[in-house]
């Protein structure tokens, strides 16, 4: 099996997988992150969001050997070292942008990097932004809410 | 009002470890030495099951077992029971055949379950399942209802004649039949409540795990009700003692109904488990779930208004065939009969209703209780009717509704189909929607559009639900199998601190937060220092979990019995230690007080007591803990308006919602953010169901073509507007909170004003969800023609 080493969460991680290993599978399955959910087995729910060198990606469409050399950032490292919140998580709990909390790891992760690029994104485009994240329960109402606070503070 | 207390926009509890990746569902429990399960489910809709070869797959790599229904019916176990006993009209009992959690005879809907194997990892599992050989004898279908009723239809099964379940009704026939003859004006519709899947983020999962040494088993599932399944379990599925039986539902992500279920998945993992000695694991893809999942909703139905010259409505009929599915769900039976047709008067003083329905099996997969289950039906068909009405009377539409309102002084208000209404203010909630939603100066925006080259349109619907199920006694005298009551257990700490076990379960409710509101309110201690326990067998109560918007009606006034009963027993402590008389000492803001004097003891210092009782009245016992169990005394009857305002593109008959208003009166409220967040994902499912979604099936091959997030479409965030949502409450008169329930009300209020905008806007009389740019632009089209 060949290894691969990767910084995950600010940590250097090496491990040996399988060709066919999804990045997700080894992210909940071998490392025990299991913040990143699995919501579908078409890439359409965005549960499995996570960050790849900065950018959204659904893990569950990328091998894990894709993401070797690379900088993979999950909803476990999102957080500050002493537990204060990012902005955009802090966004989410200020303005009840989660019910059940199973799309919010990858709602949390995309709008993270949505943010960061466009801070000040209108509800239009923060609609548009989060075509590939689906939630259920909130209507994402209050989750669009909370990226515009967040953006309109200008931080990710 | 405390800070934390009722009425609070509290900031939830559940919040933290939900964002920052540490709750914890099913499938990121692993067990030590657990195996895999995957299904080997049927391709076809109707087949005769002629063998299965399961050689291939017991040598590939790590397959451990491979059980089959032949296995099932050998162990004499499996049998999903139907929880609701239906009788038509002639008073036979409804054909309820069992449903097997592995089929041996034959399968029958695309999905069914027929073998299961188990491995030591999921993809061994799940590759083996598929080397699993099932030869079948393919059989025609019954695909949609009407297919099913035909004369000479497949046969779902064989004591079923002509696909039926039951034949039942409600109403006074004649009293109605009376009302249509003297009517100045009749007005009919046809219509299709379309078929939904519920699709909850979370895909269902199970682990069952058996102890040898002890002969416990647990379950961990993704249920709304871990309770009822140990119950099911013990007493019908898998026929163990439910003392050596725990089912645990940890966070849950998101049910809306889908999640109440006993399901042949969970039984299977723990028969399995117990063969062999060992936990058994299994996780639902996204693509299973669309064919496993219980559906919601199917209901194709013709309704008929009878009206006076002024409007006034005399009489309403309603005949609906509705589908069941392949196998009775467990709530199946109740969902169209006692859920739906007792909600046929609306906010209305029709004094005559009769409703018929028949509930027919076909080749497809199970329909039960989807968030509203049965309500949403019920509004629906009325909603359009009025609607219908006004137009052909010639009356505005919100004129029509306000000449038929049941009025605040005729409550409590017995409807002709069985329920009383306890309070609501009709008039009331529709004046705020249409203020919110600037109904009167809708006129000048539909101008403007045309303007755009876009035709806008608006649409209300006013609604009335039942919530809070149920009183027992009432379930049981209407074919209910269980009792409906809640339960509550407060532990008060030494230090004072509270645990509340509650019998319902949250997957995104906030029940940890809302209760503890409750709590802190109730005995003045701060919300930090309250914990909600929920959805462990082995911690709480029997009870009967979380559906039908009941988790605050019935569990939240079972806490407040057992808050009473902890300061009752507070209050002796308290009198002891200040020398007073019971009767004289009041609890307060968190103190027990002698009446008019300033000397008290803190609630902290009450429950100290309790626990190191050197000082401690006679004949009581220490401790502080208490239990309540509520049975409710009648349904909760939440109402409201919705206002939807839309921009069709006629060129492509594209739908856009550009505004929505929801005014609802749920009772009094505990925690508005969170009333105001499930109102929201309520309206989005309305939404959904509106102009999005359809469980579509081909009719001839019982294929489900929209099968997966790519055929079928779930509301993403560009679909849906922003919300101006709004609540006026009467307090409901019957439980000790005066609330509600909040759950459904989005998903029962909203699609009929979707649809009335619809038509509003293109002009047309009529048209079935969903909405889709095709139905429009062909609705268009035939409108022009005309
Ligand atoms: S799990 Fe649904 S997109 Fe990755
Ligand atoms: S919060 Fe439940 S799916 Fe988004």
């Amino acid at each position: 099996m060949p290894a691969i080493s990767l910084k995950l969460n600010g940590r250097s991680v090496t491990a040996e997988v399988e060709a066919r290993t999804l990045l997700v599978e080894l992210l909940r399955e071998r490392l025990g992150l299991t913040g990143t959910h699995v919501g579908c087995d078409t890439s359409q729910c965005g549960a499995c969001t996570v960050h790849v060198d900065g950018r959204s990606v659904k893990s569950c469409t990328m091998l894990a050997l894709e993401a070797d050399g690379h900088e993979v950032t999950t909803i476990e490292g999102l957080a500050a070292a002493d537990g204060t919140l990012s902005p955009v998580q802090a966004a989410f709990r200020e303005h009840h942008g989660l019910q059940c909390g199973f799309c919010t790891p990858g709602m949390v992760m995309s709008a993270t990097e949505l943010v960061r690029r466009n801070p000040g994104a209108s509800e239009h485009q923060i609609r548009e932004w989060l075509e590939g994240n689906l939630c259920r329960c909130t209507g994402y109402h209050n989750i669009v809410k909370a990226v515009q606070a967040a953006a309109q503070a200008g931080r990710g | 009002m405390a800070q934390d207390g009722i009425g609070v926009a509290m900031k939830r509890k559940e919040d933290l470890r939900f964002l920052t990746g540490k709750g914890t569902y099913v499938d990121d429990i692993n067990r030590p030495g657990q195996a895999w399960a995957a299904f080997v489910r049927s391709p076809h809709a109707h087949a005769r099951i002629q063998a299965v070869r399961t050689e291939a797959a017991r040598k590939a790599p790590g397959v451990v077992a491979i059980l089959t229904g032949a296995d099932l019916a050998a162990d004499k176990v499996g049998i999903l029971p139907a929880g609701w006993l239906i009788h038509s009209k002639d008073g036979s009992p409804m054909v309820e055949p069992g449903h097997p959690a592995l089929v041996a005879d034959k399968v029958r809907h695309v999905g069914d379950q027929v073998a299961v194997v188990i491995a030591e990892t999921r993809d061994q599992a799940r590759e083996a399942a598929g080397l699993v050989e099932v030869e079948y004898e393919e059989l025609a279908a019954a695909v949609t209802v009407t297919q099913a009723v035909a004369p000479g239809a497949p046969l779902v099964h064989e004591q079923a004649k002509a696909n039926t379940c039951y034949d039942w009704h409600l109403g006074d026939q004649a009293a109605t039949d009376a009302a249509f003859a003297r009517a100045a004006k009749v007005v009919t519709l046809d219509l299709v409540n379309n078929r939904l899947v519920p699709n909850a983020m979370e895909p269902r999962s199970a682990i069952g795990e058996f102890d040898r040494a002890t002969g416990d088993l647990t379950l961990w599932t993704t249920s709304q009700n871990p309770h009822l399944i140990r119950l099911l379990l013990a007493a019908f599925t898998l026929g163990v003692p439910e003392h050596k039986l725990r089912v645990v539902a940890p966070d849950v992500g998101g049910g809306f109904g889908s999640k109440i279920f006993h399901y042949a998945e969970d039984f299977t993992v723990l028969w399995a488990a117990r063969k062999l000695g060992r936990p058994v694991k299994w996780t639902n893809t996204r693509t299973e779930a669309f064919q496993s999942d219980a559906h919601g909703r199917d209901h194709v139905t013709h309704v008929e208004l009878a009206l006076d010259k002024d409007g006034k409505f005399l009489g309403l009929r309603e005949r609906t065939l509705a589908n069941m599915g392949a196998y009775l769900s467990q709530f199946a039976p109740s969902v169209p009969t006692y859920l739906h047709a007792t909600l046929l008067a609306g906010c209305y003083t029709t004094p005559a209703i009769y409703s018929e329905v028949r509930a027919v099996f076909t080749n497809t997969v199970p329909v039960d209780a989807y968030r509203g289950a049965g309500r949403p039906e019920a509004s629906y068909l009325l909603e359009r009717i009025v609607d219908v009405a006004a137009r052909e009377l010639g009356i505005d539409r919100v004129e029509i509704r306000r000449r038929n309102f049941i009025q605040p002084s005729q409550f409590p208000y017995q409807t002709p189909v069985a329920l009383q209404y306890d309070s609501g203010d009709y008039g009331a909630t529709l004046d705020e929607a249409l203020k919110r939603s600037d109904w009167a100066g809708f006129e000048k925006r539909r101008a403007e559009a045309k303007a755009r080259g876009k035709l806008r349109g608006i649409g209300l619907s006013t609604y009335v639900e039942a919530c809070g199920i149920a009183p027992s006694a009432v379930v049981g005298a209407l074919g209910g199998r269980v009792g409906l009551w809640e339960s509550a257990h407060v532990r008060v700490h030494p230090t004072g601190t509270v645990t509340l076990f509650t019998g319902t379960h949250s997957h995104g409710q906030s029940h940890e937060t809302t209760f503890a509101q409750l709590i802190a309110e109730k005995l003045g201690i701060p919300f930090d220092n309250v914990e909600v326990v929920h959805g462990d067998t082995a911690k709480s109560a029997f009870a009967m979990g979380t559906y039908g918007s009941r988790s605050l009606a019935v569990g939240g006034s079972a806490i407040v019995q057992a808050v009473d009963k902890i300061v009752a027993k507070g209050r002796k402590i308290a009198a002891h230690l200040l020398e007073a008389g019971e009767g004289d000492v009041e609890f307060r803001d968190g103190k027990f007080t002698v009446k008019g004097t300033d000397r008290a003891k803190t609630f902290g210092e009450v429950a100290l007591t309790a626990y190191i009782p050197h000082n401690y009245p006679a004949g009581l016992e220490p401790g502080l803990e208490e239990g309540a169990v509520y049975d409710p005394k009648n349904f909760t009857f939440p109402a409201g308006c919705h206002v939807c305002e839309v921009e069709v593109d006629p060129d492509t008959g594209t739908v856009q919602v550009v505004g929505f208003t929801a005014v609802d009166d749920v009772g009094i409220v505990i925690n508005p953010m969170v009333v105001e967040g499930q109102v929201h994902g309520g309206v989005a499912q309305g939404i959904g169901q509106a102009l999005l979604e359809e469980a579509l099936y081909d009719d001839k091959s019982g294929q489900l073509l929209s099968g997966s997030f790519l055929g079928y479409n779930l509301p993403r965030a560009a679909d849906l507007p922003s919300f101006r949502v709004g609540t006026h409450a009467t307090a409901c008169t019957h439980n000790p909170l005066g609330v509600k329930g909040v759950g459904e009300v989005g998903a029962i209020g909203s699609p009929p004003a979707i649809i009335n905008a619809v038509c509003d806007a293109i002009g047309v009389r009529h048209l079935d969800m969903p909405a889709t740019p095709e139905r429009v632009w062909r609705a268009l089209r035939a409108a022009k023609k005309a």
